[in-house]
């Protein structure tokens, strides 16, 4: 052996490995740029359509809908504001900082609505305050007034879709108020009160603009999903964007006045992107550096009573009742219901489910290894363009999905019917193959941020205490982090197979002839106004839909936990 | 003799700023080396320069021989066959204590790799806990799996990064001279990083001095004590007072507590210059009640045997003293010193 002298047989090997690891990490770079350029192929095509403008189109959208579907779309979104904000920062207040029996019941029950999608609550409030609807009906027979004698509030309207969206995705506000609130020094509200603040003033003068732009990253969720929301205005008769693209591209056939919809759409989403990661810079300025939670105030008499209508009823009318009157229909139409085209669905979605996660969760953990190997600003950028997905709405995924692909599908079918005589037919638009991508589009954002925050949590270190015990990445990403990951990669798969299982929009746009699921099928029988029947799949998704909720608030029972020890310490 | 271990003019930067700057050293098969410095010097950085997580910009980094790192490349660490011992253990959680040994070693035979465990476990006395899981041990415990774990594969090179820093004070020292023990019963040459000097008195044979990325001196404990080669190493290195000396001929130095015959003292040699800075090491200056050198206790701090005294002379200057503690006055109080100097260091004065 050479003692040094950088030249001979031992240089060699140093290039050599050199070499091989940045070749390795640039190949590695390659394959996420290359996943993310797919996964932003819908995205792209949207927007290229901006650049191909057909002036007939746009002329005839301005004449005639355009108008409409914005002053739509800013009505529903301005009243889906006032309403998440008046329901969801209080009650978050309130579990935070005072003391009253149930009150960590509450706090997690405050987050049951989730499990609701917006479409369901939608069908369930029509059924029980429709004309021939149970409270309708006892409202005649009481005073025994017949129809149009009596002034009864139409739920399928504007105003009824706010409500409806407001009572599902408050929660939204709720759980970010709540963890900002947890997160203030409880010296700064102390220190409030010892000035002569009452606690409302406190709450007001101090912890109010401490959480702002928390709540407003929670206000800008719920602005997305209400502009995703297809199930809810369609089926209220509102014109909106989501309906307005549907019904060009499905009804009229016009798939360029489609793009050009969706593309304005994206516009009004884009801006609710920037607001809320510009929100998220802000809350990160605002965290306290020194925590004490505060203890909690005990409440009582009229206050305790205020306090309890302010918690129950967003749960009750969020939750209970739906949730009820979907199982007592259910309990009533199961019979004809439960049989075999119903376990079809079933599976259907399931199969679907289930596959969308596990390429979800192979391609999430891809991704973030690939950024903790090699780290790098060209990782991270492919990371956050990744992670557009969940803020683009259903329709405009499932456009933006089926014009490649059936011009794809077009190409192939000429070449193979030119070539070997032989008609492909619909490979990719025609198949379940082309719904999992356009989920993935939608979902893959979920599984990366829990992939990627488990990850996070594991040091540096024991990567480097693997590799100096002489394995290789991969070895130590089988053998330590998958293990250790175990918790994580599983709420990954359970986020994303709920997401998808409840998913409506892109199913009904792109799902294969003949092909249903639980919720394409709920909202069927709903249109059929067989609302009594769409209980059972609707009350199975929703049945399903807890298990994230659950999982969400048993991390924050856990939160609280760390708390606590704080304080005992 | 090849050396297990030899960095040649080794210079690392992170984000564009010189980190270690041009450090040599070497060590032979066996030898257990520290570097030791405030944080911030660049210690640690140099360290996982060895283990081949950070890039050269410049020199070069050799085990048992072969090049290993330099500007142009370095060898992937998992076929470097060097070790190492984390600050906080980085145990594999999920892993039993035998699974956490046994981790570096697959490719081994199965009663080999059971009974190389065994080995290491016992070395290290924690042949009890096989089968407990990492997070059930104390801070203690896990830090002996963590030596064990990186010396079952048999390392040429074991590197320690503040290795006892998580322990409490009475336990870093008994472990580094257990461990001290078990790396020369194995023979494993290891590199150790402290800022804590005893730390590295207690475990290392050679230790190094760096401060702003350089290094200032490689040398054995006890010559960085007595010796050390720069006002730096000095100051950093045990306790001590520079007093002002003036030479009147080669071999006396007239100082405040009278005349030093330097010919008395081994291997002493001035700086050149006439005035010059002299090195006094508490354990130079003695307590004589018969002395006519007198000076004023200003502060004193009981260390169990002795008595660490601070002295104020004539002219403000001021000095250490290690009393047996029996000999006990009184702060304010005159006392008595006489040198007994057996090391001595000159520095140029200014």
């Amino acid at each position: 052996m050479r003692i040094s002298n950088p030249s001979g047989e031992s240089a060699k090997i140093i290039g050599k490995s050199h070499r091989a690891l940045s070749s390795k990490a640039s190949l590695w770079s390659v394959c996420v740029w290359l996943l993310c350029l797919v996964i932003a192929l819908p995205i792209i095509v949207i927007f290229a359509s901006i650049f191909f403008p057909s002036e007939d189109v746009w002329q005839h959208l301005i004449d005639t809908v355009l108008g409409i579907y914005i002053s739509n779309s800013l009505l529903l979104m301005t009243g889906v504001s006032i309403g998440v904000l008046s329901v969801g920062i209080l009650p978050a207040w309130l579990v935070t900082f005072y003391r009253f029996p149930g009150r960590s019941i509450l706090e997690w029950a405050l987050l049951m609505p989730l499990a609701i999608p917006a479409y369901i609550i939608a069908y369930t409030y029509t059924g029980l305050l429709d004309v021939a609807g149970p409270l309708q009906s006892l409202l005649r027979e009481s005073f025994d007034i017949r129809y149009g004698d009596y002034w009864f509030p139409e739920v399928r309207s504007l105003l009824g879709a706010i409500v409806m969206l407001s009572l599902v995705f408050y929660p939204y506000v709720y759980l970010l108020a709540r963890a900002a609130f947890l997160e203030q020094s409880a010296s700064a509200l102390e220190a409030a009160r010892s000035l002569g603040c009452s606690p409302f003033k406190a709450f007001t003068q101090v912890g109010l603009p401490l959480a702002r732009p928390a709540i407003v990253v929670g206000l800008s969720i719920a602005l997305m999903e209400t502009l995703a929301d297809y199930g809810t205005v369609q089926y209220f008769g509102i014109p909106t964007f989501t309906t307005g693209i549907y019904r060009t591209f499905n009804g009229l056939g016009s798939s360029v006045g489609a793009t050009q919809l969706a593309a304005l759409l994206m516009v009004f989403v884009l801006s609710l992107l920037l607001l809320e990661g510009y929100s998220r810079r802000k809350s990160a300025v605002f965290e306290a550096v020194y925590r004490r939670p505060a203890s909690r105030e005990r409440l009582r008499g009229g206050r305790l009573v205020l306090c309890y209508f302010v918690c129950v009823a967003p749960v009750v009318f969020g939750f209970v009742i739906p949730f009820g009157q979907l199982a007592a229909w259910a309990l009533l139409t199961f019979e004809n219901i439960f049989n075999a085209s119903f376990f079809q669905l079933s599976l259907n979605s399931l199969i679907l489910a289930f596959l969308t996660a596990f390429f979800a969760l192979m391609l999430a953990l891809f991704v973030t290894y690939a950024k903790r190997l090699f780290g790098g600003f060209l990782n991270e950028t492919a990371i956050k363009i990744l992670s557009l997905g969940y803020a683009i709405p259903g329709v405009v995924i499932g456009l933006g999905v089926l014009i490649p692909f059936a011009w794809l599908d077009n190409e192939i079918s000429t070449f193979t019917l030119k070539n070997f005589n032989f008609n492909m037919g619909l490979i990719l638009s025609g198949s379940i193959f082309i719904l999992i991508f356009a989920y993935l589009v939608r979902f893959l954002p979920i599984a990366i941020n829990s992939v990627d925050s488990g990850l996070a949590k594991i040091k540096p270190s024991m990567d480097e205490a693997g590799r100096s015990m002489g394995r290789t990445p991969l070895t130590m990403l089988r053998r330590i982090h998958i293990p250790i990951l175990r918790g994580s990669l599983l709420t990954a798969v359970l986020l994303v197979f709920v997401d998808v299982l409840k998913e409506l929009p892109a199913t009904l746009l792109l799902r294969p002839f003949n092909f249903n699921t639980l919720a394409v099928r709920t909202y069927e029988l709903a249109n059929e106004e067989r609302l009594a029947e769409a209980a059972v799949p609707a009350l199975t998704i929703v049945l399903v839909s807890i298990i994230p909720v659950i999982l969400l608030s048993k991390s924050m029972a856990k939160s609280n936990y760390r708390n606590d020890e704080i304080i005992r310490a | 003799m090849t050396k297990s271990l030899e960095l040649r003019e080794v210079c690392v930067h992170l984000g564009g700023n010189p980190i270690v700057n041009a450090v040599s050293f070497g060590l032979h098969q066996g030898a257990i080396g520290c570097l030791l410095g405030a944080s911030g010097c660049g210690k640690t950085t140099l360290l996982r320069a060895v283990a081949g997580f950070e890039p050269l910009t410049g020199g070069e980094i050799s085990l048992r021989g072969a090049v290993v790192s330099d500007p142009r490349g370095m060898l992937a660490i998992e076929k470097r066959r060097v070790g190492m011992v984390f600050q906080d253990h980085s145990l594999f959680p999920h892993l039993t204590v035998s699974q956490n040994i046994g981790f570096g070693l697959e490719g081994w035979a199965k009663s080999a790799s059971v009974k190389r465990i065994e080995e290491i476990a016992s070395l290290l006395e924690i042949d009890d806990y096989l089968f407990e899981y990492p997070h059930r041990m104390s801070g203690g415990q896990q830090q002996r799996v963590a030596i064990a774990r990186a010396m079952a594969p048999r390392p040429d090179v074991l590197l320690l990064d503040e290795p006892f820093s998580s322990l409490d004070v009475e336990l870093r020292e008994q472990l580094a001279r257990e461990i001290r023990t078990v790396l020369k019963t194995e023979g494993i040459t290891a590199v150790l990083v402290s800022h804590n000097q005893f730390e590295a008195f207690a475990m290392a044979d050679e230790v190094g001095v760096l401060k702003e990325g350089r290094l200032l001196q490689w040398d054995s404990p006890f010559n960085l004590y007595h010796t050390p080669a720069s006002l730096e190493v000095a100051d950093f290195v045990g306790e001590g007072v520079l007093i002002k000396g003036v030479v009147r001929n080669d071999h006396v130095v007239e100082t405040e507590l009278g005349q030093i015959d330097t010919r008395e003292i081994e291997d002493f040699r001035l700086p050149g210059t006439e005035r010059i800075s002299l090195l006094l090491r508490p354990d130079d200056v003695f307590h004589d009640d018969e002395s006519l050198v007198k000076a004023k206790i200003v502060d004193k701090a009981f260390r169990g045997a002795v008595f660490l005294y601070t002295l104020e002379l004539e002219s403000g200057t001021r000095i250490l003293s290690l009393a047996p503690s029996h000999h006990d006055h009184g702060i304010g109080e005159p006392m008595g010193i006489r040198l007994d100097i057996e090391h001595l260091v000159a520095f140029p004065s200014n």
